[in-house]
């Protein structure tokens, strides 16, 4: 079976294609770019596509599959078509898919629950990569927090450590905050960090 | 009172506007309600979301809605429109080469005359063998359609005379500048982005093709209307009174800068202050100026659901895709439009409330008291540019009588 996996996110596309190997589905094409999109997707003349749903081009994309003579017809999944909680699923993982008529559900089923199960994958790993950059930040200024605290208030390390601690836990706050707070005010007041 | 949740799905474009400053300013509150908004890029994702429950309504291309319902595209789910959210706010902007030579210099074009003009520019190209390309931003929406009219009525075929392509609204600018397309009929602020750049210049508006043309719907599967139909028509109120905000001069600046959010259009309150004041600035640099009703929103019961507006949709539906008509069919096309639910959402509140559920479009040259149940209702100049008046009785003499792809 021969599917186009279009994503403008050539981490995430790379990361379907993969999964797509790993289940015996070989014939897969990755298209990265806007640009000649049509004529890739021509060239390829596949029986799925799948495609973000935060892919901008979908509608320029409907309108050729509705106006070309070129390829197959694809049309959008639909619920007659395979059964309800697999596309809801997909919706929710942020994919969507285009099928040529007359390809079995039993087929596709697979297909698009390897997608979501990668799509997911992909969420997951942005969002523990955005919880790392948070962490990182969040350590460097609580360590400005600290500095402060040790040069002005003449605490050692592990006080400045327990004053914000304590500070956080009282006032139901992330010790970033607490931090932050005081790094601004010493900025503000002039204290020449 | 207990707060009910609805998920509304919209793409960044001003008129959007009303869920969202509903949501805003208190509106959907007062009626029970929090608004959540899922944004997209694309209609194709927006509809996704709306069919398989995702969201529970959309801001939404009016044809769609229809198409959508008579499976054009994908298999058939019926939708319903309670509520319209606005009528035309789109324009043609063209590349400076193109506008120079088919509109006049510090105005609105005359879309008679410049029709005439383009289309002896059309002739010219043919004969050098390149051709006019439109994008507009999708196959089934009020600018495909008023383009195609108005290029029809001026003698252009648009399936054969020209190229119309479509093109995502934040990607038209970017391809006049290079050359992709000679013109688009895009939705504000996309027109505004293209002039600002410096890459084109509003001939016109799609008010100067059909004065009243139906643009943005608020749609819902039809059985999830029905089944919540109370929810939906305390929807329907907080609209109708954000409408009301909407148009007020003193609330412009205010509107513009929330609109203008990161969380909604993520874009310039400058630019959409243009679009929701009828101030546009058709070139680079030019001063803006008045374009009445570019935008229109809230008087004349502007939100009303006109079957009437719903069965043009179809009749143009029938005309770009080369359909038959079909009684069946404008039955199930006019029953997407709700007029109902918009008469008992809006029951008792001083809003004029027309007593008819259709009229003949276009046939108001001047202004027209109509019948109403409550408040009075007076109905503005509504013509096609070209003074053909639609009457929903009579679809097939309608099509026979317009020119031909």
């Amino acid at each position: 079976m021969r599917i186009a996996v279009i994503d403008e996110n050539p981490v995430r596309a790379a990361i379907i294609e993969d999964g797509l190997a790993e289940v015996g589905e070989r014939d897969v094409f990755v298209i990265s770019e806007r640009s000649g999109m049509a004529r890739a997707i021509e060239t390829i003349d596949p029986e799925v596509i799948l495609i973000d749903l935060g892919n901008p081009s979908r509608d320029m994309l409907e309108e050729y599959f509705a106006v070309s003579r070129a390829v197959s017809r694809p049309i959008a999944m639909f619920v007659e078509q395979s059964d309800e909680d697999t596309i809801a699923a997909a919706i929710d993982a942020g994919v969507s898919a285009y099928i040529v008529d007359g390809l079995s559900q039993r087929r596709m089923k697979p297909i698009l629950d390897l997608a979501v199960r990668r799509f997911q994958a992909f969420s997951r790993l942005q969002a523990e990569l955005k919880e790392a950059r948070d962490a990182l930040s969040d350590r460097t200024i609580i360590d400005s927090a600290k500095k402060i605290l040790i040069g002005k208030r003449k605490m050692s390390e592990p006080e400045a450590h327990k004053l914000l601690r304590d500070h956080a836990m009282n006032s139901n706050k992330r010790m970033a905050e607490i931090a932050e707070a005081i790094v601004t005010a010493e900025k503000l007041l002039g204290g020449g960090l | 009172m207990s707060i009910d949740q609805i998920n509304i799905g919209f793409l960044p474009l001003v008129d959007a506007a009303l869920p969202i400053l509903a949501q805003e300013h208190g509106f959907a509150e007062e009626q029970g309600l929090h608004l959540n908004f899922i944004r997209d890029v694309s209609w194709a994702s927006v509809l996704d979301r709306l069919l398989y429950g995702h969201t529970d309504a959309a801001h939404l291309l009016a044809p769609l809605a229809i198409a959508t319902t008579l499976g054009r595209g994908r298999p058939a789910k019926p939708l319903s429109v309670p509520f319209v959210l606005g009528l035309n706010g789109n324009a043609i902007t063209m590349s400076h080469i193109l506008a120079d030579k088919v509109a006049p210099v510090g105005r609105l074009g005359d879309p008679v005359a410049v029709g005439e003009k383009l289309k002896a520019e059309i002739a010219e190209r043919a004969r050098s063998g390149s051709r006019v390309r439109f994008g507009v931003v999708h196959r089934y929406s009020g600018h495909n359609y008023k383009l195609r009219y108005w290029l029809a009525q001026c003698g252009i075929a648009p399936d054969t005379d020209v190229d119309i392509v479509t093109i995502a609204p934040p990607f038209a600018a970017d391809a006049l500048a290079n050359d992709e397309v000679d013109g688009i009929c895009v939705g504000e602020p996309w027109n505004s982005v293209a002039v600002e750049r410096g890459v084109g210049r509003i001939v016109l508006v799609t008010a100067q093709i059909w004065r009243r043309g139906v643009e943005k719907v608020l749609a819902m599967p039809a059985d999830k209307l029905d089944d919540n139909r109370d929810k939906f028509e305390r929807l329907v109120r907080a609209l109708h009174f954000a409408a009301k905000h909407f148009v007020d001069p003193v609330n412009w600046d205010a509107n513009a800068a929330i609109l203008a959010r990161k969380e909604y259009l993520d874009g310039s309150a400058r630019l959409i202050n243009r679009a929701i004041s009828d101030r546009i600035m058709l070139t680079a640099g030019a001063p803006p100026l008045d374009a009445p009703d570019f935008m229109f929103q809230y008087r004349e019961a502007a939100n009303f659901p006109w079957k009437s507006q719903a069965a043009w949709l179809y009749s143009q539906l029938l005309r770009w895709d080369h359909l038959a008509y079909n009684a069946n069919d404008q039955l199930r096309a006019e029953q997407v439009f709700q007029p109902n639910v918009y008469r008992t959402a809006l029951k008792g509140l001083d809003t004029p409330m027309p007593g008819a559920n259709a009229k003949l479009e276009g046939s108001v040259s001047d202004s027209l008291p109509v019948g109403s149940t409550q408040g009075r209702l007076t109905l503005g100049a509504n013509p096609f540019f070209d003074g053909r008046v639609f009457d929903p009785m009579a679809v097939q003499n309608y099509l026979d009588s317009l020119p031909k792809s």
